[in-house]
């Protein structure tokens, strides 16, 4: 049995899952005074009747850090950079206690300047004069050597309990996201470490000693321990749940596909190529911060069934802002919702009012009120079509850097469209005219959510380098830093990279079925200098692909409309 | 961080292709360059993009070379690709799309002459000068300066706009004298129809940033200011860098910089520059913070303090004597071109032309018609020793009537030798044509 849990912004879901069944769905509001009480309440329900030794595994996607960041409900935190030579960022938006190190490491993670422990010691000094309850520290290349950041760390270790290092949040360079993903981990930490505990306890009380994992923004799972050293993890994994969902619910497409969470206020857009998803390039973006967050590519636009529409200067306007329900549901504006329930399509509680509405707006602007409805409707389609293709181009323009790739020109081109949400059903077929491509949709999606989050299985990704000239292998992922041979090649690179990843998914609980290793990206640098012959810098990048534990049974099977 | 300038950056580092695997052109070449601009967070910057290079097609190359056999035969997809990477540099600001590009792709272009046998210094194609006809074309003909700052010769773009009036050529590098191509010398003027549109500045070895400075300041930017170029290009090589396995410079990623700040170009490009860890990482990233208008100050190397590659007075002395030297050529321009061609209905060049990295030996002698109404028809006579033999016929882009009906009929006299292969480059209709088409 598999227990999924939803947080959103609005609503918790969540979902007991048995052999592929859904055995039991509830939902409640979220109660913004405390978040855990939303969950526990969730929880209990769900378990009712339900005996704790059949639970395998609890799987939360949760919006615990989300909030705290978003409502600048954060620990105050020592930053400690070491910005080497090179562009200088300004960070502005780091809290008040800024402090820059000299030193420095290269591109390669040779040693260029040592620290400077006089400086450090000034740092503690004035460190311990305020108020700070966590520390991030990040130094310029750190995943090439994380020497620094491991003795600068050590220096501090005795003083503060929640110490963030750069190198062990992503192996992607990017020293500015480090610094924000960094300081976002230590602001968090404490909140997330108190909803843990809080967890467990809870838990242990009702003797359920089933496993936690929590959800990911890239549609992954990270068990509870490695979420408490990396909290940032969990942030804005809604978009996630509802794609893991997604996935859950249609058939197992390895073309490329279109998926639309079209809900009361937004529509988020995803795109799957050869039945993989696309993720964000460098991180996912937060609070106007730029991380190194692994995410799945999301994004939302401000229209959905609640959607104000009115006119304006003569046209019909549709969002970006939603006022309330639509007329047909109780409230006082026309939406898209009222349009399609006009249409037939779908049924309001209350489908006078709504149609009375929809025909005084009709007369203002001198349309047959069935016009309008299709109008809006179209309106709806064209606004869903032109972001997509928008997005396209974009995500088509990524740069690629070999001359395979380039000249293989891959371009995502959707075959299908997949759809959930409210107005999912009844805009399936105006939305197949305005895409041309086959639109499904599901029989059941209120749930989607906390089924994504209940069968998203872990997630592992790895940046590994090994230079035989430095005689280094690292994986800053898994906090490897080990001695390699001259002749270290490859080959054992991408077999060690693969072992790697495999035995992660195994300590993240995945039966060796399930765990997929795969090899994303390989390469192979020879290094000439000098006359002392070829070295390597073999660079190669490895994941558990992102997937489903086990898929759900076709009771909620998938419709072409 | 939002740029200055908005700044298009084609960072195609190819990383799939070498000359061979040992060469300095190698795919390691760009790896920590790239490295740096990530760790640096560039791509995170408003207002800088990254483009994708687009891929050259054969009339591309037509516009710009004679190549023997032919570009098919001659050229690997790295070359389409690299010079295509230079027209996306052209599209994105001569398209408005951005204030300025730098294309930093490989393989580099500026030896590759007119006449195109094989692999020269790295080079088979000329990325910039394919980059600018086709954006001529496009967006219409334009007065350009191409400033070329690699430590080697550019003798490709020279060989190039050797008669081309509209394109101003200057090239810094180490004195030829004691460097490879060996050439690029004050003399080195250009043809009847540009004479001094060809400026050489060669350098003594050990120049630092301050010999750089003074140059850029004292000789090149008054003559900037006398030609007023729509456009500016920077080639910028990095092999001037003080750690460069191939050369005796000491210019730093802070010279580099700074150069290309008070330059200003519109568009800049790689082309040599084989310290890869310890210069190009850095330079690099100078040049494209420089571009964009942000602060360069902090893009320093490793074992670079002030004062370390101070240059000699004695260096500075002869520096001071080249850059006046180059002013008053440039100034006495028209006295010298007509002391030199007056009353000539023809110029003839002769040279030998090595092709280093393809081992192949070129003879040619080039013919330049001297015409009052445009720069004139031009010919290259040229056989090399595998026994290959061309002949290559250039009517200029502004040609008049007349010598674009010579250049078709001296193409198409059939008394010359059937073992010669010719090629006709009208750039006037933009047709190329050859002697087996
Ligand atoms: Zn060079
Ligand atoms: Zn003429």
């Amino acid at each position: 049995m598999i227990i999924g849990i939803d947080m959103g912004g609005t609503n918790i879901d969540g979902v007991a899952i048995h052999d592929g069944s859904l055995i039991k769905t509830v939902k409640h509001p979220v109660d913004r005074e405390n978040y855990f009480f939303s969950i526990w309440h969730c929880l209990e329900e769900l378990l009712q009747n339900i005996d704790p030794q059949n639970i395998n595994r609890i799987n939360l996607s949760t919006t615990i850090c989300t909030n705290a960041i978003v409502e600048n409900n954060i620990s105050e935190v020592g930053v400690i950079l070491q910005t080497g030579p090179g562009l200088k960022w300004v960070f502005e938006d780091l809290g008040s206690y800024l402090a820059y190190l000299s030193g420095s490491v290269d591109h390669r993670g040779i040693v260029v300047r040592d620290l400077d422990m006089k400086e450090l010691a000034e740092i503690k000094e004035n460190f311990s004069q305020n108020p700070i309850e966590a520390l991030a520290i990040v130094n310029k290349f750190s995943t090439r050597n994380p020497e620094f950041e491991q003795r600068i760390h050590d220096f501090f270790k005795s003083d503060y309990e929640e110490i963030t290092m750069g190198h062990q949040l992503s192996g992607k360079l990017n020293f500015p996201r480090r610094v924000q993903t960094a300081y976002l981990n230590a602001a968090v930490a404490s909140t997330f470490r108190n909803f843990t505990n809080h967890m467990l306890e809870a838990l242990a009380q009702k003797g359920i000693t089933a496993p936690i994992y929590i959800l990911k923004a890239d549609g992954g799972t990270i068990d509870l321990k490695g979420a408490l050293n990396k909290p940032v993890e969990t942030i804005l994994s809604g978009p996630a749940a509802s794609f893991m969902g997604m996935r859950a619910l249609f058939d197992d497409a390895q073309t490329d596909r279109c998926l639309i969470d079209i809900g009361g206020t937004t529509t988020d857009i995803f795109f799957l190529v050869d039945g993989t998803p696309v993720f964000e390039p460098t991180g996912i973006e937060i609070d106007r911060r730029k991380t190194l967050v692994r995410a799945i590519y999301s994004v939302s636009i401000g229209l959905g069934g609640d959607s104000h529409v009115r006119i304006e200067e003569n046209t019909i306007k549709i969002g970006p802002k939603r006022l309330d329900a639509a007329v047909a549901f109780g409230g006082k504006h026309l939406t898209p919702t009222d349009a399609l329930v006009y249409l037939g399509k779908m049924t309001g509680q209350y489908p006078d009012k709504s149609k009375d509405k929809l025909k005084e707006m009709a007369q203002e602007i001198g349309l047959e009120p069935k016009a309008l409805a299709l109008k809006i409707v179209s309106m709806v389609g064209q606004k869903i079509k032109e972001t997509i293709e928008e997005i396209l181009d974009q995500l088509n323009a990524n740069p690629v850097y070999t001359i395979e790739k380039l000249l293989q020109d891959r371009r995502i081109k959707p075959q299908a469209v997949e759809m959930i949400g409210g107005p999912a059903q009844a805009l399936a077929p105006y939305l197949e005219e305005s895409l041309e491509l086959p639109v499904f949709y599901p029989e059941r999606y209120e749930v989607a959510n906390a089924i994504g989050a209940a069968l998203a299985k872990p997630t592992v990704e790895i940046n590994m380098i090994a230079d035989t000239e430095r005689k280094i292998l690292s994986v800053p992922e898994l906090e490897i830093y080990e001695k390699i041979g001259k002749d270290y090649n490859l080959d054992k690179a991408q077999d060690y990279a693969l072992e790697l990843v495999s035995k992660a998914g195994t300590t993240l609980g995945l039966p060796q079925d399930q765990i997929e290793a795969e090899i994303v990206e390989a390469s192979s640098f020879n290094m000439v200098q000098g006359y002392y012959g070829v070295d390597k810098n073999i660079r190669v990048k490895a994941q558990i692909k992102p997937g489903l534990l086990t898929k759900l049974k076709k009771e909620a099977s998938s419709h072409e409309s | 961080m939002k740029a200055k300038n908005t700044l298009g950056l084609i960072l195609f580092p190819a990383f799939d292709w070498a000359i061979s695997p040992t060469h300095p052109e190698r795919e390691e070449r760009l790896l920590y360059t790239q490295d740096q601009i990530l760790e640096e967070g560039i791509e995170d910057i408003d207002g800088i993009h990254f483009f994708n290079p687009g891929i050259a097609t054969t009339k591309d190359i037509n516009r710009v070379h004679f190549c023997y056999p032919d570009p098919e035969t001659l050229l690997t997809e790295s070359h389409f690709i690299a010079a295509g990477g230079m027209k996306r540099a052209f599209d994105a600001v001569l398209g408005g799309e951005t204030d300025k590009s730098f294309a930093l792709v490989r393989p580099p272009g500026h030896h590759a002459q007119r006449v195109v046998y094989g692999d020269r210094g790295f080079c088979i194609i000329n990325i910039e000068a394919v980059g600018l006809e086709y954006a001529r074309k496009k967006y219409g003909d334009r007065r350009v300066t191409i400033v070329d700052t690699d430590c080697h010769h550019g003798d490709g773009t020279e060989d190039i706009y050797w008669n081309d009036p509209d394109t101003l050529f200057i090239s810094f590098h180490q004195d030829g004298r004691t460097l490879y191509p060996g050439t690029g010398y004050m003399e080195e003027l250009g043809g009847p129809g540009a004479y001094g549109y060809n400026i050489n500045i060669p350098l003594p070895p050990n120049t630092g940033d301050e010999g750089f400075q003074y140059v850029l300041e004292n000789t090149v930017m008054p003559i900037l200011e006398d030609f007023q170029p729509d456009l500016i290009i920077n080639s910028a090589g990095q092999d001037n860098h003080y750690t460069d396995p191939l050369t005796n410079m000491n210019f730093s990623a802070q010279g580099y910089a700074a150069l290309n700040h008070r330059l200003n170009p519109d568009i800049a490009v790689l082309e040599g520059g084989y310290s890869i860890q310890g210069a190009l990482p850095y330079v690099n990233t100078g040049i494209v913070l420089a571009m964009a208008g942000l602060d360069y100050s902090g893009v320093y190397e490793p074992d670079y303090h002030l004062g370390k590659w101070k240059q000699t007075d004695r260096v500075t002395s002869q520096v001071q004597d080249i850059a006046r030297r180059v002013l008053e050529n440039w100034k006495n321009k028209e006295a010298l071109a007509e002391k030199k061609f007056k009353g000539k209905k023809t110029v003839q060049r002769q040279r030998q032309v090595y092709y280093d990295t393809a081992g192949i030996m070129e003879g040619q002698i080039q013919e330049f018609k001297v015409c009052p109404d445009c720069p004139g028809v031009n010919m290259v006579h040229s056989k090399n020793d595998r026994g290959a033999q061309i002949l290559g016929i250039t009517i200029p882009r502004n040609a008049c009537a007349a010598c674009e009906k010579e250049g078709y009929h001296i193409f198409e006299d059939k008394s010359s030798s059937s073992k010669q292969k010719k090629y006709l480059q009208d750039l006037l209709n933009d047709r190329y044509l050859t002697s087996s088409d």
